[in-house]
């Protein structure tokens, strides 16, 4: 009788402690998920590629430098006609090509726009629009890029291509770096544009 | 209650457009000890769902956003 007794007390203990232990666990594996998720932040990687235009430039720099801020981290990869925006002095006389661009505020026909002066007239007009709105300019954003450690990398393939050297690039820039580079980098990445 | 929270620092971002005022907000942030209080003011309608979700994402708490004449008036504790 004591026996069934002493087995049935045993059995009620052995539950108990398990069922104790189980949740002892799930809660430690439940933080330490947690805490591993909130120690690495989250990471932007912007491919840009094609383009050395004024709004090429203004979507990889707003969205890199508010990821920023965002306490995220940023790395955008210039490649191609993009590494223009990196050229030493070349922030501010990046330009908003009209030919073939249909979404232009004052809408000329593509015989217009190919005409000479036409780029520098939209490029004109567009500045000028910038400066009375108030809205950062390229040179002020790449600044806070800088600043706040987002990566400006140079593709060293385009910069052969163009026969550019790392002297001939705004200063503050990490090294040119080969595709590899920012695929590694960007492999990790939360988040990955094209732009 | 409206008008109880009491800032340490303002930071004015009126007349500026995205991203500047979240910019701004979080360069002051980083100058700030943990705890206190900023005040920002934009005019950007944009800064009212930017700032929310700046401070969900970063953890800045944001105590207070009142808009009033085309201000847009919010108060950030600096929690890290």
């Amino acid at each position: 009788m004591s026996a069934t007794l002493d087995k049935s007390l045993n059995d009620l203990i052995e539950a108990k402690v398990k069922e104790l232990l189980d949740q002892r666990v799930e809660t430690l594996v439940e933080e330490k998920l947690k805490k591993e998720k909130e120690s690495r932040r989250k990471r932007l990687a912007i491919a840009v590629v094609s383009k050395g235009t004024i709004e090429t430039a203004y979507a990889a720099l707003i969205l890199s430098t508010t990821a920023a801020a965002l306490d995220m981290e940023a790395g955008v990869y210039f490649s191609f006609f993009g590494l223009n925006i990196l050229k030493k002095g070349n922030q501010d006389s990046l330009k908003v090509v009209p030919l073939g661009n249909p979404a232009m505020p004052v809408n000329m026909p593509n015989i217009v726009s190919v005409l000479p002066g036409m780029t520098a007239l939209a490029t004109m007009m567009m500045k000028r629009e910038i400066k009375k709105k108030k809205i950062a300019s390229i040179p002020e954003l790449m600044q806070i890029a800088i600043e706040s450690n987002v990566k400006l990398w140079p593709c060293q393939m385009a910069m052969d291509m163009f026969n550019l050297k790392k002297e001939d690039l705004m200063d503050g820039l990490p090294d040119p770096v080969g595709a590899a580079t920012f695929l590694e980098y960007a492999a990790e990445a939360d988040i990955t544009l094209f732009i | 209650m409206p008008g109880a929270v009491k800032a340490d620092q303002t930071l004015d971002c009126k007349g500026l457009l995205c991203p500047l005022p979240v910019i701004r907000t979080k360069q002051a942030i980083d100058k700030m000890t943990v705890g206190q209080v900023l005040e920002m003011i934009s005019t950007d309608p944009g800064s009212v769902a930017d700032m929310a979700a700046w401070s969900r994402r970063t953890g800045h708490e944001l105590l207070e956003h009142r808009t009033e004449n085309g201000l847009f008036q919010f108060f950030i504790r600096k929690t890290k």
